[in-house]
């Protein structure tokens, strides 16, 4: 028996990778793209093809998040494996990277392994696992980089937390050559940030909350990339925040060092004026910078300083942020509104889809050397049709996640995701 | 005497801060104090306009003069008063903030006056709550109350509070009482320094309208006022300033620097004194330019004011 074959068809086909951004059809066999462009199917779809019509809608490869909390092991009660996949899904993604800050810590081959069973058993969203990059994140002792990487780690973090000893991280981007591994570091100088629980400036003296500065990040965006130059390795900056470490990265960058960096859709969207009256949902570290900074993240993703955008999905119940801010737990879901949100670069005009949907799937899937995001023949199927205009109101209440922790409830927005589908399957179909 | 039935001049339910005041209620309450300071002076001191009211005192931090400031106030306008003071323990702190919120809530009190270590710790709490909430102080935000009795012994002492140029001076980063006062006196019309190291002043404070000096021999010069501020030492985590022998020297108030200032300059202080830390005994003692005392007679008369004010149509009933 042959392969099930499905044809997607009147579809607006982009793809980053080729540059493809033209109306056409797709076909998908068994869990691989068999082909795709504008002229497949001009003549019609032979009878037994199963047949989608995309009504018009854009095609692309699934997005890549390279930067999810799943909370398990050990904070089921946030989010598990199954239920960020169900988001992630909701979200247009189908391959998500989960962070190792769970309990315990992603320190050993066996948690690994208990990861991509939980996904295998969830048949959802591709789940590839970053591994701590220290033991149990306490910033001493290197993880097993190269057996770990075996297993099924496409990176090292220690996210949560930096990497504070500059001689731990030296060691750890010189090891990681042996590999060729990425080494991604959450960079704040910890000692700087002190308790502060929102960026210092105008907005924190007002609410009489301690600020944590800008240099908080950039300091530690310099001494790793210093540490880059005299050590080598593959250098990450995860969800990066100021204008300031934005600029370190693309000098290292036209210096030939091999830098690179993430940023979070809050970063983009939204300002410390959005904390405005002690609003918890909006706390999370990095926290929300002052307009100057965010307009210099849209400026990074324009001209490419920043590689991938990428979540930080980090969910939490409603007991960690109902409470003072100083107190609230970090982090914000964000599966749900990372297309939306990624849009909006579209929509006011800064970016074209492709150079978008690139962030989105194919930069982040080559810095951590994925199979995916791409549309090419004998790739994986892993395609997102979307509405790239729909207007719509975002509402936490029917977020998959298990947790409801967005600043974005009530946002208009556009664009959102009509069908994800994963190795040739669909896995989640907008019903209104 | 009896102070005259006047509508809510606040019109809101809450004091959670200067913040959202406008000039007019402001004057409004400090009209209605100054019928409360009369009233204290007399030997009968009791009124009931509060009668059968329930005012809670909810404090999850220490406080000697101002919680009892608040208790005296309650009693001598005939309310009911309740002391609970919250042991904190470092996490669980505002799970029991919104818990203790709604049990006291379930008891249907008329006011509830909340002191706490966090900022926006007293906005959380009303939020869950259907009675008048009064913040007597959240972290580094605000303490209205203080403002506001501030203001009063500013306008008894000087006749206005508009054209004055008053210095605040020491620990502004750890200050609520700072925030609120440079909320009230610039809203006021008045002129406001900050005189302190660079330690200890929050980042893009000028942008709420203070000036900045970082020496207090030019900062207190042509004042009216001089506020000093306690150096607040259970609020700093890690090193403002090397040493409170240092600090003395050269932001301490003395006699050589209040020499600088206008000769009629007027010394508060919101107590309580750190005396030969941010001002020499021989200044906060002077009676003929510190009025350190009667900013305690004048907080009570202040917080009499507002009780009224917000307690008498309160949700609670």
């Amino acid at each position: 028996m042959t392969e099930k074959r499905t044809a997607y068809i009147n579809a607006h086909l982009l793809d980053p990778d080729s540059g493809l951004d033209a109306g056409g059809a797709l076909l998908t066999e068994g869990v691989l793209i068999a082909d795709l462009g504008p002229g497949l199917f001009a003549d019609g779809v032979p009878e037994a093809i199963e047949t989608v019509d995309c009504g018009g809608h854009c095609l692309c490869p699934g997005l890549v998040d390279m930067h999810v909390h799943l909370r398990e092991p050990g904070h089921e009660h946030k989010e598990t494996i199954a239920t960020g996949g169900l988001s992630a899904l909701a979200g247009g993604v189908t391959s998500l990277c989960s962070m190792p800050n769970t309990d315990p810590v992603i320190d050993n081959v066996g948690l690994i392994e208990f990861i991509q069973r939980r996904a295998r058993e969830a048949k959802g969203v591709k789940v590839f696992p970053f591994a701590a990059a220290t033991k149990g994140l306490e910033g001493k002792q290197l993880t097993e980089f190269g057996m770990l990487a075996e297993a099924g780690a496409v990176a090292f973090t220690d996210d949560g937390l930096p990497i504070a000893d500059s001689q731990v991280m030296r060691r750890a981007l010189s090891y990681a050559k042996t590999f060729d591994l990425l080494i991604s570091q959450h960079a704040e100088d910890l000692s700087l940030s002190g308790c502060g629980c929102m960026a210092e400036g105008e907005a924190a003296t007002r609410l009489g909350l301690d600020g944590i500065p800008e240099i908080a990040e950039t300091i530690m965006v310099e001494r790793d990339i210093r540490l880059v130059e005299h050590s080598g390795g593959r250098y990450h900056v995860a969800h990066i925040s100021t204008a300031e470490a934005v600029d370190c990265v693309r000098r290292a960058k036209a210096r030939g060092l091999r830098v690179t960096c993430e940023a979070a859709p809050h970063h983009f969207s939204l300002t410390d004026l959005d904390v405005g009256d002690y609003r918890t949902f909006a706390k999370m570290a990095p926290p929300l910078r002052s307009e100057r900074n965010r307009v210099a993240i849209v400026e990074g993703l324009k001209d490419g300083t920043i590689d991938a955008i990428a979540t930080d999905h980090a969910p939490h119940d409603q007991e960690s942020k109902r409470l003072p801010m100083a107190h609230a737990a970090n982090g914000i879901v964000g599966l749900e509104t990372l297309l939306p949100l990624s849009l909006e670069l579209y929509h006011g005009g800064h970016m074209t889809l492709l150079e978008i949907l690139r962030r989105l799937t194919l930069a982040p899937a080559e810095l951590l050397k994925l199979p995916v995001g791409r549309l090419q023949k004998g790739a994986p199927a892993d395609l997102l049709l979307f509405d790239a205009d729909v207007p719509w109101l975002v509402d936490t209440a029917k977020f998959r996640s298990m947790s409801k922790n967005s600043p974005f409830d009530g946002r208009p927005v556009q664009g959102r995701a009509l069908r994800t589908i994963v190795d040739g399957r669909t896995l989640f179909t907008f019903d209104g | 005497m009896q102070p005259v039935s006047r509508p809510n001049a606040l019109a809101q339910r809450d004091l959670l801060g200067i913040e959202g005041l406008s000039p007019d209620s402001v004057s409004a309450i400090l009209d209605l104090s100054e019928t409360y300071v009369a009233l204290n002076r007399d030997a009968e001191k009791k009124s009931d306009v509060l009668r059968g009211r329930t005012l809670i005192l909810l404090f999850f931090e220490t406080s000697t003069r101002t919680r009892t400031s608040f208790e005296l106030a309650g009693k001598r306008l005939g309310a009911d008063v309740i002391n609970i003071s919250v042991a904190t323990s470092a996490i669980k702190k505002g799970e029991t903030l919104i818990d203790t919120a709604m049990t006291l809530n379930a008891m249907h009190p008329d006011v509830i006056v909340v002191r706490h270590p966090d900022a926006g710790a007293v906005r959380l709490l009303a939020d869950h709550v259907n009675c008048a909430v009064i913040n007597a102080g959240d972290g580094s935000h605000e303490h209205p109350t203080q403002a506001l009795l501030d203001a009063l012994t500013i306008r008894r002492h000087k006749g206005r509070l508009d054209g004055l140029r008053v210095a605040i001076c020491g620990d502004v980063m750890h200050s609520r009482v700072a925030r609120s006062n440079i909320l009230l006196l610039t809203m006021m019309g008045s002129q406001v320094r900050l005189v302190a190291p660079p330690t200890l002043v929050p980042p893009a404070i000028e942008r709420m309208g203070a000036e900045v000096f970082h020496d207090m021999r030019r900062g207190l010069e042509d004042c009216d006022i001089i506020m000093m501020l306690r150096l607040q030492a259970e609020r700093m985590q890690g090193t403002f300033v090397p040493s409170t022998r240092e600090y003395f020297r050269y932001f301490g108030l003395d006699e050589a620097k209040l020499a600088i200032a206008r000769p009629d300059a007027l010394i508060m202080h919101p107590g309580p004194m750190n005396r030969g830390v941010e001002i020499d005994s021989r200044v906060a003692d002077d009676i003929t330019r510190s009025a350190i005392l009667e900013q305690v007679e004048l907080g009570l008369a202040v917080r009499q004011a507002c009780l009224d004010l917000l307690g008498r149509d309160s949700g609670g009933a």
